[in-house]
């Protein structure tokens, strides 16, 4: 089963710059969020955030309604072997091979025999459509939509609660998007899991969201069903939505 | 908002200027801190070990034999030009074997481990940093501290001093080269000699000091890597700091051991 997460008054600055000024979310378990948003806005900082790799300015992450950091270190440690994150980037381990990028966690945190952690990444590998054959491959001998699998492999390995997914399908072409979104909404329907996706791509974003989230200027400025996204009733994300360079948003052309 | 600004500026542009000179200061020695509590409490990831211990020993070997070598044999001819002024040729054996064992072994071989360990360390972690590697081992509940920094840490104070005494040999045997070949010695005698006159704690206090490079290597290639920022060209900045930073601490740290050494010896 999955737990639940939420963001309470969430604020995260850099020095002067303030990237999160007030972000309220929470996602329960079997439910599927995305977040949206212009680049730059503090999606990934919000998820960095919430899955405990950055330490919030103020305001709170509650796990099951525990506070991730305010925590001690053993309740921390705890709470964060629940999740599940799938990087931006793949963030692969380039000099393990794809089955030990895959049980990583099983053999180095969970004290797993090799034989055994082989057994169950080949198992992952499986989930996400891929076969024993890359097992023994170095994660540089495969293609950008085969790493993103692998990825996801390692993220649901241990059978998280929680999941995270920062832009899974950017960079990836229109068919394998669609086989990371639909690999995706299983993986939350199987293990009940609770996710929260961010993304660029509204194609993929309609196909995992059960709820849309719009992140701008630092504060979530709408929330709501997936089939609202059309007629959201609110000039920012229809905007955003359908692309338009007109509208309430304004994208600086200097930068 | 505005308010706050400027009633805190002062003490915001303070408190940024002390943390500016805490964080020159303080980030290695938290980072060693760290590094340390990692490497002497379990879990420790012995395969990580093993494979750290051939990368920065004996993969090393080649290097520090060749440079120690080369010393010798240069320090023995210029021990000999300088002795001829005094008549004291003769001492060319002790002051060769005094000068590999106390000074020139650990450091030259540090030195060279400095550019070929420290900047690789730099480099991967640095790299591993900006691809989120780093990242990612934290989400999956791994200590990177455990898995990157200590084997590294580890693998560097316990191969130093090994190389460092291979060094000595070949450094004295470079300088018996020379000696027993251009420069009339003879073999056995010169052997004889530079055993007499050598003591333990010559060796012994070379060798504290191969250990504490050995850490000073490890700490500086691991601390500029993980804290790279930006991409390739955040990794190459690490790798140079970490070069430049590990061979001034050598040198810094050596002239520290002398000094207490020079009491105990
Ligand atoms: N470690 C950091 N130090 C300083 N500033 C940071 C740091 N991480 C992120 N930022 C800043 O926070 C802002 C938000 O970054 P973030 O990566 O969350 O954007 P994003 O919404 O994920 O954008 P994208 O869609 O392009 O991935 C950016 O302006 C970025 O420069
Ligand atoms: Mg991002």
């Amino acid at each position: 089963m999955g737990a639940t997460l939420e963001l309470k008054h969430l604020r995260k600055a850099f020095g002067r710059k303030v990237v999160l000024d007030d972000v309220n979310l929470d996602v329960k378990p079997g439910q599927s969020l995305v977040i949206i948003g212009g680049s730059g806005t503090g999606k990934s900082v919000s998820l960095k955030c919430a899955i405990g790799l950055m330490t919030p300015t103020s305001g709170q992450v509650l796990v099951d309604g525990t506070d991730l950091h305010a925590a001690d270190k053993e309740t921390r440690d705890e709470l964060q072997s629940s999740f599940g994150m799938l990087f931006q980037g793949g963030a692969l381990f380039d000099s393990l091979r794809i089955w030990e990028n895959v049980g990583f966690r099983l053999i180095y945190a969970n004290n797993m025999k090799r034989k055994q952690a082989r057994e169950a990444a080949i198992e992952a590998l499986g989930r996400v459509g891929m076969g024993e054959d890359v097992a023994d491959l170095y994660p540089n001998e495969l293609s950008g939509g085969m790493q993103k699998r692998v990825s996801l492999a390692r993220a649901i390995v241990a059978k998280p609660k929680i999941l995270f997914f920062d832009e899974p399908t950017t960079g990836l072409d229109p068919i394998m998007a669609d086989v990371i979104d639909k690999l995706i909404v299983e993986q939350v329907k199987d293990l009940g899991a609770a996710a929260i996706s961010i993304t660029h791509d509204m194609v993929s974003a309609r196909k995992i969201a059960d709820e849309v989230a719009m992140l701008y200027e630092g504060k979530i400025i709408w929330r709501g069903p997936v089939d609202k996204l059309d007629d959201p009733g609110n000039d920012y994300v229809d905007q955003f939505v359908h692309g338009k360079s007109e509208g309430p948003i304004k994208i600086a052309a200097k930068v | 908002m505005t308010m706050t600004h400027a009633v805190f500026t002062p003490f915001a542009l303070l408190g940024r200027l002390t943390l500016g000179v805490f964080a020159a200061l303080g980030g290695p020695v938290l980072f060693a801190g760290q590094g340390l509590k990692a490497a002497f409490t379990p879990r420790w990831y012995l395969t990580e070990l093993m494979k750290q211990l051939v990368r920065v020993g004996y993969l090393s070997l080649p290097v520090v034999g060749l440079t120690a070598l080369f010393t010798g044999a240069a320090l023995a001819l210029n021990i000999y030009t300088g002795g001829a002024r005094f008549n004291a040729e003769r001492f060319v054996p002790d002051i060769v074997a005094l000068g590999i064992t106390r000074e020139l072994g650990p450091v030259i071989a540090s030195l060279m481990l400095a550019g070929r360990v420290s900047a690789a360390m730099a480099a991967e972690i640095g790299a591993m940093r900006a691809t989120e590697q780093i990242d990612a081992m934290r989400t999956l509940s791994v200590d990177p501290f455990r898995y990157l920094v200590a084997p590294r840490l580890l693998a560097a104070v316990i191969t130093l001093p090994i190389l460092v005494a291979i060094a000595d040999i070949l450094g004295i045997y470079g300088g018996y080269l020379v000696s027993t070949r251009t420069l009339g010695f003879d073999g056995p005698i010169y052997i004889k000699n530079t055993w007499n006159f050598l003591t333990n704690w010559d060796v012994i206090s070379g060798l504290i000091k191969a250990a504490v490079f050995g850490f000073l290597i490890a700490l500086m290639g691991c601390y500029h890597g993980y804290k790279a920022r930006g991409g390739a060209q955040g990794v190459g900045l690490a790798a140079t700091l970490a070069v430049v930073t590990a061979a001034i601490l050598i040198f810094a740290a050596n002239y520290v051991l002398t000094t207490l050494f020079s009491g105990a010896g």
